[in-house]
């Protein structure tokens, strides 16, 4: 058994659409794997095949060694899951919430009391173990659903978005927990449609668009791929046509969005001299003019489109 | 833990249970199908008929035994489908078969709880039970009969919407007990009567009660018990069957 998780040929279908479409991919022990994708692009539902939560309609999963359809228990007890729209019991106190979950989970009594007291602590809701979770806030139910996840100790714990939403703070305490385990060696999958929390936590990720996987890389080669993808975009106080600019061999595509020109570039720097120099010899006024990181978007389109061969 | 999976699955169904008894017993439609509905019944039918105090006890610890033990199972799955506590639930090393059966006795000890009013009703008013022991079991066994099928009448359709689940199944409810031996003893029935009384299983447990109350049954003993038993079976595979398939659609 090599890999913490192995996925082959995974497919889900809801009615016509197909969330996730015949997806291979390996994480290996250890590593945080994250699973990068817009809205609707299958991270839910791959991570609900992989918790045993439901069944695909093809293909095969394991979790270190156990197929998840035909030792769903054995999978289910090493792995733990903060799924992406859970909510503790409210009508149960945080301390309930913890204790029930170490009852799932078989955690005899001494042990999971004493793993809540640190959790608790760590995560400053001890003072607040007694109330219901009905009035914690977002980010403290959040918080709370995640100590329920680190309390069973799992092997391996999927995240799923578990930063979106939140303020500031609980998102870096949140980062820094992951980060923290997975040094203690336990083996994080972590979807999210934050491109920047990818590239900050992740040593691989998988990009998915569509229920299906564009590339799968460590942030520094993905980044690669889509340096070509930023962009100068540029409005002037006339209305300048593409083909009006000067001819710049740094510019790979340009394109008219509403009274802005975008110009794609892996040199922001030469593109953005020389629409100066055409504004001054035109005589035309810069109303703005930026440069753009990739959007996530971009990467995409990139990656899927090298991804399908075209 | 791997020795005895069976036996720790168990453990974690009665966690489930404990849980869900925290959770739902005071919760409004526990309250209105699990106390209300069996007092309105019984004064609705009983009240004012000039019946023997033991027909009137029958009456009285069928109505809440049957209502009771059936207030709180409905409502637990659509209601953790609704407040989004199911997908983490499922995600446990919990079988389904376990996580149902902690609904099971979660209702089933809500029902027993509920049922010593009655019982108690009835001694204080001088009803003389003969059969104390069987009584007792005839309570403990319908009670998990009764939860049971409370648990099956939410497998389907697989709503998050906890009163749909309590609508339907109030229609189910209802006509079990007026086709029950509760308002007529069985042996006063019609045939008809009495073949469609059969399939109600709160008849089984009335039939237990008068035995234990009256001296008298119209089944045997026994086959109140191998019914109760039977239907419970039968309810408990069927709602398994049903919530494997139905549970990942409401998420
Ligand atoms: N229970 C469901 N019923 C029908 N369609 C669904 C269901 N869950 C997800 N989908 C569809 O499957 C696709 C993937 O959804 P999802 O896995 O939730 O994406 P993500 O988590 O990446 O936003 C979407 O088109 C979504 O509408
Ligand atoms: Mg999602």
């Amino acid at each position: 058994m090599e890999h913490a998780i192995e996925v082959k040929d995974l497919t889900k279908n809801y009615g016509e659409i197909t969330a996730v479409n015949h997806i291979n991919f390996e994480v290996r022990k250890k590593e945080i794997f994250g699973f990068l994708g817009p809205n609707g692009a299958g991270k839910t539902t791959t991570i609900r095949i992989l918790t045993g939560v439901i069944k695909p309609d093809g293909g095969t999963a394991t979790i270190m060694g156990h197929n998840i359809l035909k030792e769903p228990l054995k999978a289910k007890q090493i792995i733990s899951v903060v799924p992406e729209m859970a909510n503790a019991y409210i009508n149960l106190t945080a301390w309930q919430n913890l204790m029930l979950i170490g009852e799932l989970y078989g955690v005899p009594k001494k042990v999971r009391q004493e793993r809540a007291r640190h959790l608790l602590r760590d995560f400053k809701l001890f003072e607040r173990r007694k109330h219901l979770a009905r009035g914690f806030s977002k980010g403290m139910k959040q918080k709370l659903i995640l100590c329920m996840a680190l309390l069973t100790e799992p092997q391996v714990l999927f995240l799923d978005e578990p930063t979106s939403g939140l303020d500031v703070e609980s998102a870096r305490l949140i980062r820094d927990t992951i980060r923290q385990y997975n040094r203690d060696g336990t083996t994080i999958f972590l979807s999210t449609h934050n491109m920047e929390e990818a590239n900050r936590l992740c040593d691989r990720i998988a990009i998915i668009n569509h229920g299906e996987i564009a590339a799968i890389d460590n942030p520094e080669s993905l980044r690669m791929k889509s340096s070509t993808l930023k962009s100068v975009e540029v409005s002037f106080n006339k209305s300048v046509s593409v083909n009006e600019l000067p001819k710049n061999a740094n510019v790979t595509e340009a394109k008219k969005i509403g009274d802005k020109i975008k110009l794609y570039t892996d040199e922001p720097h030469s593109v953005i001299n020389s629409i100066i120099d055409y504004a001054r010899s035109q005589d035309l006024k810069i109303i703005s003019l930026n440069t753009l990181a990739p959007t996530l978007e971009d990467v995409f389109i990139k990656l899927v489109r090298e991804y399908k061969g075209d | 833990m791997l020795e005895y999976p069976f036996l720790e699955q168990l453990k974690r169904a009665f966690a489930i249970a404990k849980k869900n008894l925290r959770i739902y017993y005071k919760s409004g439609p526990v309250l209105i199908f699990g106390l209300i509905t069996p007092c309105f019944f019984f004064l609705a039918f009983f009240i004012g008929r000039n019946l023997p105090i033991q027909q009137l006890f029958t009456g009285l610890i069928g109505m809440t035994i049957f209502f009771s033990s059936m207030s709180i199972g409905p409502a637990i799955v659509p209601f953790e489908a609704r407040s989004r506590t199911l997908e983490r639930l499922v995600s446990t090393p919990v079988s389904v078969w376990a996580l149902l059966l902690g609904d099971v006795i979660a209702s089933f000890l809500y029902g027993l709880l509920v049922t010593i009013i009655p019982v108690t009703i009835g001694l204080v008013s001088g009803v003389s039970i003969i059969h104390p022991l069987i009584l007792c079991l005839g309570i403990f066994f319908a009670a998990f009969c009764f939860a049971s099928f409370g648990i099956l009448l939410s497998a389907y359709p697989p709503t998050d919407v906890p009163s749909t689940v309590m609508m339907t199944s109030t229609l189910v409810k209802f006509p079990l007990v007026f086709i029950s031996g509760i308002f007529i003893p069985i042996w006063e029935m019609h045939d008809w009567q009495r073949i469609l009384a059969s399939f109600s299983p709160l008849t089984y447990f009335t039939d237990l009660v008068n035995y234990c109350t009256q001296g008298t049954s119209y089944y045997s003993v026994f086959v109140d018990f191998a019914a109760l038993i039977g239907f419970t079976l039968l309810f408990l595979t069927v709602a398994i069957k049903i919530h494997e398939k139905t549970l990942p659609k409401r998420l």
